[in-house]
């Protein structure tokens, strides 16, 4: 008690003496102003143009700073954090090549609406514009993907922008925004006064909803004979899993959650049926083309869902919640839009939502194709199946674990075969679909729950785009927990040549590749190589208990492929559904 | 079904917000057929007007977008109600002297006028919507038109609002 009481002190102490007006240097406002946001660590890599903050840095023990291998791993690790705890993620570059190496690391928490504050040094002023040396218009660049971004031309700026930006980052529909201080501009001197208040005119995001589209809802809900629930992750970054249980239970609704709404709805539950679109269950696909009434929380209609338009949910009203306005109409034409945050419109709904009770028959038929139809594979005790591990994966962390994933065939299985109980335990690249996001964004997600399992599941492809992170895992004891499914091709590329370009495999083939076992061990990460079922178990219990991090490379089936699928064009109700079936 | 429209929009005086929004048009694949900037009737705001074409829900789009730029305070889509819309061009016009009263009675029934006199050639100013323009343009043709230039249309609704 005495202790917490110390400590709590000590904070506020803290923040009144980093509160203090003062004349101090940029980078000395920048730093007080990320510790008044709350921030615990950020990312980065320095040179020349964030030298001065880097000064500032030295021997500065207020927030933690990881120092990645390459920008992008430092942007993809705050990325992980970001999604993983609901705060903003904070990362740090220098200009030119420093800054352009984020480029994908923005563009991907810009595709998911993931809050990151991304600051990036740039030329002194007087050199901008010159083409000087290390010079790149990294604000012009990141234009098309960041919220929004600035250039910091006068000092006395600094502490208003990053309040700005970190307001602008985590409300509304959550995005990047990037601050791009000039070398001169960190290094001139200012009155820090701290900002606590925004002024954004051209900002002001619909929070709560218009009643009357609410109750438009709840009308059509109880007229609807098939009703379903369409979750984004909208429902996630809002905080609004509680809600959206109470709504599920007040109107019994059958629920399906996009790949970034996994863990907004409980998966064990009997409503839930899955994640819909190109590798989604069969039966959240059919009943999105059955329904009668879509109601769309939080989600977008990405083309990976919906699949060809013109046949998406044909017989079905629809409905959609979205915090941005933008959304609704975009893709599919909605007759009852409702603009507002998740959690806000769900809590009004909530007040007198009522059981969807013409749907009985309906929930009997979900129930029964649920039941028919789940994820099934072919399973062998000869070679390692890849659903075979995730599932082993799934199984010896209890179902708790936070996993991120890398892109292709895995990202698709880990979803499938990793059902979530819990938001915010769920970390994927899914709008830019950006290799190289798994394992750096687990460092970062790890960061921000040093007290939860994290597991990054990666292809051998996408874990040979940021490695070189295994040095900031082992160097800084960060107990990432790594499986890599190896079937040494490109596996979804793969599969498309496969199924689509009559077996004509175009430079997929990734044998030859470095000995991930060895690899590991290179950088001071444990490591160990699996080949069937028993040594699988074995070494990944291993890894699990092992206090640092660890590494498995799974020896998997070349030919694997991921069922259902929907190819590009179809209706998502035609599905292949591939050999087990 | 695709029109023309005039949006109005008014944003922050702020470097690169020209950008942000011609950016914006690009990637979303909405066409710009003309843009004009300058400064609105309040310190620190712009008032930008673009000229484009698209069916209904492509302009809902591109207001719904614009209003996603921090730096954008508001869309106004002028041309659905009553609105002045001008455009100024320039024509500079071959003009032997045998041929001047000719031109100057185009410019006289246009209501248009001279601003510079060279002894082979004419600049001449005229102001109104585009047709006025275009139709101003199609009846110099003749006599030579050697250099052109247009502002783009900029544009208030009538009345008090």
């Amino acid at each position: 008690m005495s202790a917490q009481s110390a400590t709590l002190k000590s904070k506020e102490e803290l923040i009144e003496k980093w509160s203090k007006p003062e004349v101090i240097t940029g980078s000395e406002m920048l730093l007080r102003s990320l510790l008044l946001e709350g921030v615990e660590c950020v990312f980065g890599y320095p040179g020349g143009a964030v030298l001065y903050i880097y000064d500032a840095m030295y021997g500065f023990d207020d927030f933690k700073h990881l120092l990645t291998r390459h920008e992008q791993g430092a942007i993809h690790a705050a990325d992980g954090y970001a999604r993983s705890t609901g705060k903003v993620g904070v990362c740090i570059a220098t200009s030119g090549p420093g800054a352009t190496n984020l480029v994908t690391g923005i563009a991907t928490a810009y595709m998911d609406s993931v809050p990151l504050v991304v600051i990036t040094g740039n030329v002194a002023t007087s050199l901008i514009g010159t083409d000087a040396f290390q010079e790149a218009d990294i604000v012009g660049i990141t234009m098309p993907i960041t919220k929004h971004s600035y250039l910091v031309r006068k000092v006395e700026d600094l502490p208003r922008i990053i309040h700005e930006a970190f307001h602008i980052a985590n409300t509304g529909r959550k995005g990047p925004v990037l601050i791009d201080i000039p070398k001169d501009v960190s290094a001139a001197k200012g009155l820090f006064k701290p900002v606590t208040s925004v002024q954004l005119r051209g900002y002001n995001p619909t929070v709560q909803p218009n009643r009357m589209q609410v109750d438009k809802m709840l009308r059509a809900i109880e007229q609807a004979e098939r009703p379903l629930l369409l979750v984004g992750g909208g429902a996630i970054y809002s905080g609004a899993h509680e809600e959206l249980y109470e709504f599920v239970t007040k109107t019994q609704i059958p629920v399906t959650t996009t790949l970034l709404g996994l863990g907004a709805f409980p998966s064990g539950h009997e409503l839930h049926i899955g994640f819909p679109g190109m590798h989604g269950t069969w039966t959240a696909n059919t009943a999105i083309q059955n329904s009668d009434l879509l109601i769309n929380i939080g989600a977008r209609f990405d083309d990976r869902v919906t699949g060809r338009l013109d046949g998406f949910a044909p017989n079905a009203k629809i409905v959609h919640i979205d915090i941005d306005p933008a959304e609704i109409g975009k893709n599919v034409p909605t007759d009852i839009p409702i603009v507002g945050d998740v959690k806000a419109v769900l809590k009004v709904a909530n007040e007198s939502a009522k059981r969807a009770d013409k749907a009985d028959a309906w929930r009997a038929q979900v129930q029964q194709w649920k039941a028919a139809k789940p994820f099934k594979y072919i399973d062998s005790d000869k070679e390692l199946k890849p659903q075979w591990v995730i599932s082993m994966i799934h199984e010896t962390t209890g179902g708790d674990a936070i996993v991120t994933t890398d892109v292709g065939q895995h990202q698709m299985w880990a979803a499938q075969f990793y059902p979530f109980n819990k938001p915010r335990s769920w970390v994927t690249s899914g709008g830019l679909g950006t290799m190289g996001f798994g394992f750096p964004s687990a460092i970062g997600a790890q960061m921000g729950n040093p007290d939860r399992t994290v597991v990054s599941i990666n292809g051998d492809g996408g874990m040979q785009m940021c490695a070189q992170e295994l040095a900031v895992c082992a160097i800084n004891n960060i107990p990432v927990k790594v499986a890599i499914l190896n079937n040494q091709v490109l596996g979804m590329v793969r599969q498309w040549q496969e199924l689509i370009y009559d077996n004509r495999y175009s430079h997929i083939d990734l044998a030859g590749s470095p000995d991930f076992v060895k690899l590991a061990e290179a950088y001071g990460v444990k490591a160990f190589r699996a080949t069937n079922k028993e040594e699988a178990r074995r070494a990944w219990t291993e890894a699990l208990n092992h206090p640092g991090p660890a590494v498995v490379e799974f020896v998997v089936r070349k030919e694997e492929n991921v069922y259902p699928m929907v190819t590009q064009g179809s209706t998502i109700d035609q599905m292949i559904m591939g050999d087990a079936e | 079904m695709n029109r023309k429209h005039t949006i109005a929009i008014l944003v922050n005086d702020q470097p690169g917000v020209l950008q942000r929004v011609s950016g914006l048009f690009g990637r979303r694949g909405f066409n710009i057929e003309s843009i004009t900037v300058g400064p609105s009737e309040e310190p620190g705001l712009s008032r930008m007007v673009i000229v484009t074409t698209g069916d209904d829900h492509t302009l809902e789009q591109i207001q719904k977008q614009l209003y996603k730029l921090i730096d954008v305070i508001k869309v106004i889509d002028v041309g659905s109600n009553p609105m002045v819309a001008r455009e100024l061009g320039l024509i500079k016009v071959s003009a032997e002297p045998s041929a001047r009263p000719e031109i100057l009675g185009i410019v006289e029934t246009f209501r248009a006028a001279v601003v510079d006199i060279s002894p082979t050639s004419l600049i001449v100013q005229v102001v109104g919507d585009s047709e006025k323009i275009e139709a101003m343009i199609e009846l110099l043709k003749p006599y030579g038109i050697r250099e052109l230039a247009r502002t783009g249309v900029t544009a208030l609704t009538r009345g008090v609002k």
